[in-house]
This record gives C-alpha cells, structure tokens and sequence, in this order.
C-alpha cells in the first residue's frame, strides 16, 4: 500500500520534475538515485558492504563517454557498453570480494575499486586529473535529438525508472526472497541446500551493472565522464544516500539521493564544510537514525494499523 | 640500472613500510579485540602530523604565544592527543555499536574520517605543507658503504621497527599482553576472571589510534602534511590487511614491511604500476589463500 502510494508519487515528481526544477540538476540526482538503489541492493537485500561501488559507477561513465566520443557510438549503444563493462567488472569483482566476509568483503572491495580509479587517473584515453571530457549527447535512435534538455530528462528518467524497475522485480522475486535469507542467516541459507556463494555473486553483478548504467547515463547527461566518480568519496556517498533514506527499503535510496544531492547542492559554497557536514550526518544516522526517513515512515505506519 | 639504485628504492620502501607496518599493527590490534575496522585509522595518522605541524609552525601565528613544539616533544604529546580522541570516540560512540552488526563501526569511522578530513582541508592547503621542524641532529645523510642515505629516514625506519616490535612483545610476552589475548580469545570468560574488558577495549583503542599519531609525527618530515594524506595510505593499508590477515600481530607487521619493499622495488621496475601493486598482490592472495597469508577467518 505505502509502495503504491510513494510509486505514484515519485511517478508524478519524476514527470513534471522539468517543469519546476533545473532538469540537469534532476538528472543529477536521478542518477544517483538509480546509483543508492543499485547499493541498497547488495547492502539493504543482501548485507554486504560493498565500499567500491564508484569502481563501477565511474568506470561506467569512462567506457560509455569514451565509446561515445571516440568511436561515434550512438548515446543508447555507448550507455549500453559502458553498462556492460560494469558487469564485466562486477563479475570479476564479485568473485573476488565474495570469498571473504563481513568487514573484510568491505576492504577488499574498497581496495579493487582503487585499481579503477588509478586506472582511470593514469591510463592514456582517460585525461588524467580533468576527466574524460567533451563526449556528444548525440540522437537518440537517430532521431531524437538529446540536446534538448527536456528530451534527455525523459530519456534519463525512462533509463531510472527501467533500472528501479528491475530492482524491485529482483527484490520481490523467489531469487530476492533467498538474498534476503541470506542476509538474516547465511548459515541457514547454505543449510537449507542454496549455493549462498553463487547468489550473492547474481546480486552483485546485478547491482554493479546498474550502478554502471547509472554512472554511464550521467557521462552523457553531464558530456563528460569525472575523475571523482570512480574516486572513494564517491563509494561512501552513495551509503550515506542509502543510510539517510532507509537501508533495505524500496524507495529510501530515492529519498537519500534526493536529499543528500540536494544538501550537497545548496552547501557547494561552503567548501570543505560540505564533508564537515555530510560526515555529521553520516555519524548521526549511524549512531540514532539507523532505520532512515522510509524506515520510521514504514515503523509509524505499522504502528498506526 | 644499478644494484645502487635498487638498493636506494628497496630503503626507501621499506621506509614506506614501516608506515604501513605500523598502521596495519594498530588496526590488527584493535580488530582482535572491537571486532571493527578502523577507517578513521588514516586521518589519525594526519591528525598526528598536523599536531607536530601545528605545535611547530602555528602556535604564533593563531594564538599569538610566542612558543614551538619541537619534533621531539610533538613525537610524544601527538600520540597523546590523539590516542585521547581515540579514547573519545570510543566512549562516546563506538561503544554502543557493538552489538548491532560490524559494519555500524566502519561506517562511524568513515563518518568521522569525513569530518576530520573536511576540518583541516578548510585550513591547510590539500596539497600539502612541508614540516620545517625536523631536528637538526638528524639532518644530513649517512654513509651505509654502499649509498648514502638520509638520516632521518634511516631514523624514522630504525624507530618505528622498535616500536612495532615492542608492542609485538608486550601483546605476546607480558602478563599484560597475555590478559589482552584473553580478551580476544573470549570476552565473557575474561570479564568473569575479574578482568574490566570495557576498559581494555578502550585503551586498545585508544592505543592503536595513539600508533597511527606517531607515525603521522614520524612521516611529517618526510611527506609535506596534507589532510588526504592519510585517507590515500588508509586504503593501501586495508589492502595490507587483506593480504596479511589479522590473526596475528607479528603477520601485520611482517605484511606491511614487505609490501612497503615491493612497492619501493615496483617503483624501479615499472613505475607506473607503483601504485596499483599491492591491490593486484591483493588479488593474487584472493584467490590462491584467501584466509590471507598469516590469516584465521574470524
């Protein structure tokens, strides 16, 4: 009931969003709110802290923006290949990181995504320090041309609501039922005859992907790809997005993007304050606001009934 | 290239890591008793360089006291001060983290990495300042017979060895040491001995904290003092880490002493590679020992 009631809403903000907002800005943040849902997948479904999701978010934009400028692919194809890229990596990743536990599975994900970053600050295509600049928004399907802002919004909230879409089917699926198991008891999990190694490797590659999709969306959305994507910072962002809005809620990364984006945004000129301040948060939602804005919402209202 | 050039880039990284060694210890040590990882470990080290930059270059110019504190007394009263902040927010915080899952702790210490790290980038230049306070006794540089090599860094290596391999003998050796190892192995049967565990948690913590401040004062002469200078080692160290395993203490230390040589020798061989060596050392060690080279899963 509540899902319907927020689904018909963020529907409803995500349509007449241009109207009334800087699109730009908006699709800013509905990358990253594809981005936070992406994350919550693996830490809210399935308990793992990963703390190297910029590898793939970044990693994204850099292979969909150089696909896109350097070899002329149209804005859909170029997105598509950096996303698949995402999933290569997450792949690799996954197999990696899976083989270790708890804090450690945090680290050694942490280290990994550092290998793309370097990558990313010294590999020859990439411009170093100032990014991967100057990629084409391009026609989309030939004919619709993405330079008109409110063309690329709905093109950018088409791709969000594709990938929310296919989150929510995995979480409300038999395979989502099993994540969360593990998640509860892994133990259990693997008594009861599931190959825990082997979901936990489906659900990160599911969300490394779309965590790709969103970085590779924004590469065209802001026509370049940045060197702080694929950087740590970036990777602790996206929890504090997840954490603020509600970890393992369906549309709390949503809100957590919407508001630490948008904290972020009016806070730009207070410079170094801004990590001064989003730490704060972060210290504060971990020591007394563990359940997030959708998490006391859904509390209050099953209490109410 | 010459065997004296090998030899000049082998010092060196061995003089990264007994930084690496030193930060990994503090974090193993505190991993066997809170069960947390530490990500504030990398800002504890810069909190202990700026205190030494601070003590030494700023006193004047902020509070208009005409006073410096030189490296030595910085050497002692950082890992002082800082080990009291470790000692803060061990009270005040973590402490009612411990029973909700591990991964609540990383997630403070990365808030509070953020905070501290946005608190000194609002003053001090990222790209760093250099530390004007190293002692004139160890100015120069030594004749080893077949380099010369400067004395502070042969210092600052000879030192922070001593200090790793003490604390290895207290934990290992001493009652002390052999009470803390209590702690780890069991806590409720330690505490029903009669032991305050609370209280060695947090001097644990308090003490791994103080071991990153005094590297942070050991590696200020050195490196210029940035205030990312610690969240760019943190992460190099967590690779440590995971491939040392943090069952034991003398692993960490050995760990980081040998990563620090490879990196130093990947400098020589292929530059570029320098910083990305230990992450792909990281992933040899994944797959062929995942447990980690000295490691027991806990």
């Amino acid at each position: 009931m509540m899902n319907r009631i927020l689904f018909a809403l963020m529907l409803i903000a995500g349509l007449t969003a241009p109207f009334y907002a800087y699109p730009v800005f908006v699709m800013d943040l509905l990358c990253f709110a594809l981005f936070a849902c992406a994350f919550n997948l693996l830490l809210g479904y399935v308990g793992l802290l990963s703390f190297g999701h910029a590898a793939f978010f970044g990693g994204g934009a850099y292979i969909a923006g150089y696909a896109i400028k350097a070899w002329g692919f149209p804005p859909l194809v170029g997105i598509l290949t950096g996303t698949g890229f995402a999933l290569i990596l997450g792949i690799g990743f996954g197999y990696l990181a899976i083989r270790r536990q708890g804090i450690y599975f945090a680290m050694v994900t942490l280290a990994l995504a550092q290998i793309i970053y370097f990558m990313a600050l010294q590999l020859p295509f990439t411009g170093g320090e100032n990014g991967l600049q100057g990629v084409p928004r391009g026609m989309l399907f030939g004919f619709i041309d993405l330079n008109s802002s409110l063309a690329m919004y709905y093109f950018v909230f088409t791709i969000f609501l594709v990938g929310f879409g296919i989150i929510y089917r995995t979480i409300h699926s038999p395979f989502g039922e099993v994540l969360q198991a593990i998640r509860e008891n892994e133990d259990r999990a693997l008594s009861l005859g599931y190959d825990v190694n082997r979901f936990k490797l489906f659900a990160f590659v599911i969300s490394a992907t779309l965590a790709g999709l969103a970085g590779a969306t924004k590469a065209v959305v802001f026509q370049f790809a940045s060197l702080t994507s694929a950087h740590w910072q970036t990777s602790g962002e996206v929890i504090l997005m997840t954490l603020v809005g509600g970890l393992g809620t369906v549309f709390g990364p949503v809100l957590g993007a919407l508001t630490v984006g948008a904290l972020s945004h009016e806070l730009s000129s207070y410079g170094s304050w801004v990590q001064v301040i989003l730490g704060t948060i972060f210290v504060i939602c971990v020591m007394v606001f563990r359940r997030g804005i959708i998490g006391e919402l859904e509390r209050q209202f099953q209490k109410r009934r | 290239m010459s065997m004296t050039v090998v030899l000049s880039q082998a010092l060196l990284g061995l003089n990264v890591g007994v930084f690496y060694a030193m930060l990994s210890l503090g974090l193993a040590v505190i991993f066997g008793l809170l069960n947390i990882i530490n990500f504030a470990h990398g800002a504890m080290y810069m909190l202990g360089a700026f205190i030494a930059l601070i003590g030494y270059s700023f006193i004047e110019r902020w509070f208009g006291i005409s006073m410096e504190i030189g490296f030595w007394p910085s050497l002692i009263l950082a890992p002082l001060l800082v080990g009291a902040l470790g000692i803060l927010i061990e009270r005040t915080m973590l402490q009612r983290l411990y029973k909700l899952d591990h991964i609540y702790g990383l997630l403070l210490t990365f808030g509070i990495t953020l905070i501290l790290q946005g608190l000194f980038a609002n003053y001090f230049n990222v790209s760093g300042t250099p530390y004007p306070g190293q002692p004139e006794s160890l100015s120069g540089v030594v004749n080893l017979g077949f380099m010369y090599f400067p004395t502070y860094r042969l210092f600052a290596i000879v030192f922070s060895l001593v200090v790793c391999f003490a604390t290895w003998y207290f934990i290992e050796h001493t009652k002390l040491g052999s009470r803390l190892r209590a702690g780890v192995e069991n806590p409720e049967l330690t505490q029903a001995f009669g032991l305050n565990v609370p209280l060695m948690i947090t001097l644990t913590f308090g003490f791994g904290c103080g071991l990153a401040g005094l590297a942070g004062v050991l590696a200020a002469p050195i490196y210029s003092v940035s205030p990312l200078m610690g969240a760019d080692l943190i992460i190099v160290v967590f690779a440590v880490v995971v491939i040392g395993g943090m069952g034991s203490i003398m692993g960490a230390i050995l760990s980081g002493l040998a990563l620090g040589l490879v990196e130093g020798l990947t400098k020589v061989i292929y530059p570029p590679a320098a910083s990305t060596v230990i992450f792909f050392l990281m992933v040899l060690v994944l797959l062929f020992r995942p447990a980690g080279l000295f490691g027991k899963e806990k």
